[in-house]
């Protein structure tokens, strides 16, 4: 039982790691369709804002808390600048956006090499997030509620943005219909804009969370962007609830499997079961017909 | 080996028509390499192994008052990391012989080349340095898939290598000096000190390929003849970062110690993880075989303090040879770096080179091969001698613990050096292994 339930915490917080990486891809390849291999290197770019932060301020549980919105900040104008010098020119060109992305991510990976050197640096937990909670009988890892909590949080915000904003209005009806959006008025240049900037800031808020589990280092990205890619393509493109689902779907299923197998085993299984899940719906877990948002 | 991901860059074909996977859990350059076929294509052709070996002859001058060597490492790409730190210790070595008078009164002119993390590119690059540069011996690799391609390139051309860095044993080649550490003195010696402090439990965690399954192997041969329990066994992919699940199996197991044969970046997500989940060097200490100075700062110091590894040079060793090795380092490269073993080891080899021609008189591979048995060197880790047999070295066996300071002090010492045994010859208990 307590097995059962340490593995349960285990699945839902992978799933939570998963869904703060994925969401910033939701919207950038979900909604706008751009394949962003550089996604990932904004994650780094969030992590190394948390680094630095912690450099200046030395107290870990201020500066983590302040990482969090420059986090946003730095990710989403590295993005910004991304969309405004190259992306905006390929939208109807998505394989050259995939080759000039990996570039990008290629060149700032060194840039972060350069800047900050190879070796990973540290990040420092805050001491409120080292250690666990007891719950009941099984014991969560503090950073690791901390990290749910927060996606959670991202997701509430996010819908809200959506839904309730003009900006959301706007972001949801430049993709359901590109040319009566614009014809209503509505400027889908500086909607695109604003729509990468959010996409890559919330890669640099995931950055930022990753501090407390891995490391800080020129590769960070390199290790998320693929399970991205899967959280989005198998939640269904341009669906909010459908990468929640499928992140936490993947989660478990990834700390069940583990458990009874091993690690490489179950990331095998995992690809399986989605390749053989998209066979039967390619258009992920939510089947919409137009292109609509959660 | 040691460090970092890249060991898994051996390539294979797919199929017959260029696609090129790397056999690396990230699946999305399959996709780049797909999409750019046409421009890797040239670089599928090669497989490990047969990368123009052959094509190379050694054309060493040694009429003029410079020899050139030539130093190989990856200095882009995934390795970067480490192997930059042993370009800085070779690099370091050079310029020391050249300013007490070079070898045989022959200055040392260095040719460096970046493997690129590629085993492809070092056999490619190894082939240019003995077959265009003239080079009289090479020093550098480190994961041991660039190791075995550059292998036949050295036997073909009959040139030298000399390699810097702990493995798995199981080679001893002609042309190849490896002046790390193999298994008989590094992980045996460990097992042999865990079992005095008697633990009598152990869980193997380590990384999805050659070298920790290999070691586990003889681990688990080692158990059996020693009465110890092996609780359980676990792999994850390279660049893994989730260890939530990993430990959780592991403080259910509740063995005595954990052997931690992690490669990379996941070293730091598996004791940050370790350490959340309440596990301590009291209660469950961890031995590891790649962290070394450099990497604690990285994983971070708090999540490490009072952890065990298991090397042969530790820079904390309290030695007139390592003192002035360290001092040097840090005033060539800056008061903030560490020296660790395979930088250490990889200084020592040049050092090893250079007295083996001395004594030989020549820079010929033959002759210095064959005047290599004996050879002795009084290194920063101790007294270093090249087995002429299989090219390995006798070193002392180190266990360290690590301080809050980020340095590494030794516990526990083999108090002289070990023979080295790639093949695990003299152990009763790994017959059968290395068939």
């Amino acid at each position: 039982m307590e097995a059962l339930l340490s593995q349960l915490v285990a699945g839902l917080s992978l799933g939570s790691v998963l869904l703060l990486a994925a969401l910033g891809l939701s919207l950038t390849f979900g909604q706008m369709g751009v394949i962003n291999m550089a996604h990932g290197e904004f994650m780094m770019a969030g992590a190394y804002t948390a680094f630095m932060v912690q450099g200046l301020i030395a107290d870990a549980g201020i500066s983590l808390l302040l990482a969090i919105p420059l986090g946003f900040v730095i990710g989403g104008l590295m993005g910004l600048i991304l969309e405004v010098t190259l992306i905006h020119r390929m939208y109807h060109r998505p394989l050259d956006t995939l080759l000039v992305t990996w570039g990008v991510a290629l060149i700032l990976q060194q840039a972060a090499r350069d800047i900050f050197g190879a070796p990973n640096v540290d990040v420092r937990a805050p001491g409120w997030l080292s250690g666990s909670l007891n719950i009941g009988v099984v014991s969560v890892p503090a950073a690791r509620m901390f990290i749910l909590v927060l996606a959670v949080a991202v997701v509430v915000g996010l819908s809200l943005l959506l839904k309730t904003t003009s900006l959301g209005r706007r972001i949801r009806g430049v993709v359901q219909n590109r040319d009566l959006a614009e014809t209503v008025g509505i400027s889908t240049r500086s909607t695109d804009r604003l729509t990468f900037f959010i996409g890559s800031g919330l890669a640099g808020i995931a950055g930022v969370a990753v501090t407390l589990l891995g490391s800080t280092g020129p590769t960070l990205g390199t290790n998320y962007i693929v399970d991205a890619f899967l959280v989005v393509v198998a939640g269904g493109i341009g669906q909010i609830k459908g990468a929640v689902i499928a992140a936490f779907g993947l989660g478990l299923l990834q700390a069940t499997f583990e458990y009874s197998t091993t690690a490489s085993i179950a990331k095998v299984t995992v690809f399986v079961v989605v390749v053989v899940f998209l066979q039967v719906r390619p258009q992920g877990i939510f089947n919409v017909r137009t292109r609509s948002l959660a | 080996m040691s460090n970092n991901v890249g060991e898994d860059s051996s390539r294979v074909r797919a199929d017959g028509n260029s696609l090129c996977w790397r056999t690396r859990g990230r699946l999305f350059s399959v996709v780049v390499f797909v999409a750019a076929a046409g421009l890797v294509l040239a670089g599928c052709g090669s497989r490990v192994g047969d990368s123009g070996g052959s094509s190379a002859t050694s054309c060493v001058d040694t009429s003029g008052d410079s020899v050139k060597i030539g130093f190989l490492n990856s200095l882009s790409g995934t390795m970067a990391i480490s192997e930059n730190t042993v370009h800085d210790a070779l690099n370091l070595g050079a310029e020391q012989i050249n300013a007490s008078g070079g070898v045989l009164g022959k200055k040392l002119e260095v040719v460096s080349e970046d493997g690129a993390s590629e085993p492809t590119v070092f056999a490619e690059k190894a082939t240019k340095l003995i077959g265009s540069d003239c080079v009289a011996a090479v020093f550098g690799g480190w994961t041991s898939s660039s190791r075995k391609a550059m292998l036949p390139v050295f036997e073909g051309a009959n040139s030298l290598l000399f390699y810097p860095v702990q493995y798995e044993g199981l080679e001893a080649s002609p042309n190849i000096f490896y002046t790390g550490a193999t298994t008989n003195q590094q992980i045996v010696p460990a097992l042999d000190y865990l079992k005095q402090q008697g633990v009598t439990s152990l869980f193997l965690v380590g990384s999805d390929y050659v070298f920790p399954r290999t070691a586990n192997k003889e681990i688990k041969a080692y158990a059996e003849a020693n009465g110890i329990e092996v609780k359980g066994e676990e792999y994850a992919p390279l660049g893994h970062t989730d260890f939530a699940t990993i430990t959780n199996k592991v403080r259910a197991a509740g063995a005595g110690a954990v052997f931690n044969t992690l490669n990379g970046d996941s070293n730091v997500a598996f004791f940050k993880e370790y350490r959340n989940a309440g596990l301590t060097a009291a209660t469950m200490p961890v031995v590891s075989v790649s962290i070394a100075e450099e990497e604690v700062g990285g994983i971070g110091v708090d999540n490490l303090v009072g952890q065990l590894t298991a090397w042969n040079y530790y820079q904390t060793l309290d030695s007139p040879v390592n003192k002035a090795f360290v001092q040097a380092f840090k005033e060539k490269y800056g008061q903030g770096r560490v020296t660790s073993d395979p930088m250490e080891a990889a200084y020592t080899s040049l050092f090893l080179w250079k007295a083996m021609v001395e004594k030989a008189q020549s820079f010929t591979t033959d002759d210095v091969t064959k005047a290599a048995d004996g050879v002795s060197y009084e290194a920063p880790e101790g007294t270093v001698t090249v087995n002429g047999e299989n090219h390995h070295i006798a070193k002392t066996a180190l266990i360290g613990k690590v301080a809050p300071d980020g340095l590494i002090y030794t516990e526990w010492s083999s108090g002289a050096p070990i023979e080295p045994d790639p093949f695990l010859e003299s152990y009763e208990w790994a017959k059968g292994l290395s068939g």
